[in-house]
């Protein structure tokens, strides 16, 4: 039974928010039915009162004090930023002309 | 003096501290090997020259000034390109991060620099640590020193290319589901992968954050033990690390000595579809450890079979997530030709900046955390995980630690598993039960396959916060193989250009 098409390799991509050429569907639609036919081998295990295991330490709630620190410097951050203006971040237009 | 470049650690360390020579002259003779040599091996993505003398004078200023400088003040290190060092160019593998110069310190390279551990550059890897063969590096593959036509291992493959081609006899690298174990195990080298929590993420570009674990490479388990033990502590800036005594690595890579421990050979890796050649070294050393008064026994852990399915749907899960941060807004590649909305930025910068193997990740990832799928994916992969754990835990009741080989098969061809996304997660196979349990883990050298005279690695599994363990085995194997091979199996590695 085939997990995924090329419309639901479209439909990922876009959640994921990526530009995929089309020439790059059926490439990946081939490639992640074959990974997702395998892994999907978990559903084999028996896990009925089994509790999910989010990372392995079993640290819960690290808290620190509230008290502010020297942060890095807005100058050395934005030199690596694609574009600023005025000491802060330039983006492009986020919300559709109307 | 001889090659100062096949010098281990340790004995640059006695030099250096004899005053023999200077932090300057040793930097410079590994600088030079690196500018002779890594043309043909391509572990290098950047090579810090001035940034590395600068460490070095200082070093040897502190000395002469009789200051008190740690034990490897002076010995260089290459860098996996994955940990931010101020000002000097990080890219993770990826072209997403062209050109993004990291304004701070990661913990990890501020405890190198503190103890004075010289940093001669960035390696490559597989872009965001994903892959086993430095491959999926946005930039080039890197090359196994042994034979260049085969691949370093994955994905700290320039850190062990470097380390086993000696152009530092320390390296750095991280490891998600194997990514310093196989490459270690591919170029003859020792890697270690700490207990999850013991060495600080902070400053570590996040794959997979539930697994990724930074640790270290170098050629003889006592040199791996004083880097682990320098790299590794509390750190507050990082909220899953352990607030632990280091455990003494340093100590137990000296005791050479196994007697009486109870190792546990992991039942269900091995056997059909491994490389004979990898079987028959493991079963030497196994034999190894009885000649040397360990107790080893089989020990099954039923659920390790279901690791990598697991594994492959946690981290690109977890990956997903994390690598939403590249957005093209704040740091390096912004595809825009100034008339697109900031979505449809994000969308072309994002297709442009992840390569493939980038792309496949976070498609799965998102799959499996996309409502509908949650359920029978990710949420059921975390309760295998436990599981699997859990297995772990119960195999310790029996044995000090488990052994199993690193990897199935020697290093391959570069460009024969490019295509085959599946064929490429099996390398993962051993590695990847300990890290879904978090649990310290090593790689040794064990000799050559028969079939292609090519490294086989042993891998050495400890329970949670008993990294000591894995260099207590790892350091007596070690010792027993050098006297029967008089010397290290990295010694045995053909001559790099010609070059002795």
């Amino acid at each position: 039974m085939s997990r995924i098409n090329r419309e639901e390799v479209a439909n990922l991509a876009r959640l994921a928010r990526l530009d995929l050429a089309e020439s790059e569907l059926d490439e990946y639609a081939q490639q992640l039915e074959i990974i997702l036919e395998s892994v999907a081998k978990v559903g084999e295990v028996s896990t009925k009162d089994v509790k999910p295991m989010s990372h392995a330490t079993g640290l819960v709630n690290i808290f620190r004090e509230d008290v502010t620190k020297e942060s890095l410097k807005r100058e050395e951050i934005l030199r690596s930023a694609p574009a600023s203006e005025d000491d802060r971040f330039r983006v492009p237009r986020i919300l559709d002309e109307e | 003096m001889s090659d100062l470049t096949k010098l281990s650690a340790v004995e640059l360390s006695s030099e250096l501290t004899k005053g023999s020579v200077s932090a300057v002259e040793v930097t410079k003779a590994h600088l030079d090997r690196i500018d002779s040599l890594d043309k043909s091996v391509q572990s290098f993505l950047h090579v810090d020259k001035t940034g590395a003398i600068k460490q070095a004078e200082e070093v040897d200023k502190n000395r002469k000034e009789n200051k008190k400088v740690s034990s490897l003040a002076g010995v260089p290190l290459a860098l996996k390109d994955v940990l931010t060092q101020k000002g000097v160019p990080t890219t993770c593998g990826s072209k997403i991060l062209e050109g993004w110069i990291p304004p701070y310190d990661s913990t990890v390279v501020k405890k190198l620099k503190s103890a004075g551990i010289v940093i001669l550059g960035k390696t490559n890897m597989d872009e965001f640590a994903m892959g086993s063969s430095t491959e999926n590096s946005a930039y080039f593959p890197t090359k196994n020193p042994w034979d260049l036509t085969k691949i370093p291992g994955g994905s700290s493959g320039g850190s062990s290319a470097a380390v086993s081609a000696f152009f530092a006899p320390l390296a750095i690298g991280t490891d998600t589901g194997g990514s310093i174990r196989q490459p270690a195990a591919v170029t003859g080298i020792v890697g270690a992968k700490p207990s999850y929590g013991g060495v600080s993420r902070f400053g570590l570009v996040a794959f997979a954050s539930s697994l990724d674990q930074a640790g270290p490479f170098a050629r003889t388990v006592l040199d791996c033990a004083m880097l682990h033990e320098v790299m590794a502590g509390h750190d507050p800036l990082d909220s899953t690390s352990i607030n632990q005594p280091v455990p003494d690595v340093v100590s137990a890579a000296k005791l050479q000595d196994v007697k009486g421990m109870k190792i546990g050979i992991i039942k269900e890796l091995g056997g059909d579809g491994w490389q004979t050649g990898v079987l028959n070294r493991f079963n030497e050393s196994v034999e190894l450890l009885k000649s040397m008064g360990a107790q080893v026994k089989e020990i099954s852990i039923p659920h390790s079979l279901y690791a990598l399915a697991t594994y492959y749907l946690i981290a690109p899960s977890e990956a997903s997530s994390n690598l939403a941060r590249f957005d093209g807004m704040r740091y390096g590649l912004r595809v825009d030709d100034g008339n697109l909305s900031a979505e449809e930025v994000m969308n072309k910068t994002r297709e442009k900046g992840f390569g493939k193997e980038v792309k496949r990740r976070i498609m799965i990832g998102t799959y499996a955390l996309s409502s509908g799928y949650y359920d029978a994916y990710y949420a059921q992969a975390q309760k295998v995980r436990a599981l699997i754990a859990q297995d772990l835990t119960n195999a310790f009741k029996e044995v000090d630690v488990l052994i199993s080989p690193t990897s199935p098969t020697t290093a391959w061809g570069l460009g024969e598993r490019v295509n085959n996304p599946m064929a490429m997660y099996l390398a993962d196979l051993a590695t990847l039960p300990p890290s879904l349990a978090g649990i310290p883990a090593m790689s040794v050298p064990i000799g050559l396959a028969d079939e292609d005279k090519l490294p086989v690695g042993l891998q050495i599994v400890a329970p949670f916060m008993n990294d000591d363990r894995i260099y207590r085995v790892g350091g007596a194997i070690e010792a027993s193989l050098k006297t029967k091979w008089n010397g290290l199996l990295i010694d045995q590695a053909p001559a790099l250009g010609g070059a002795k």
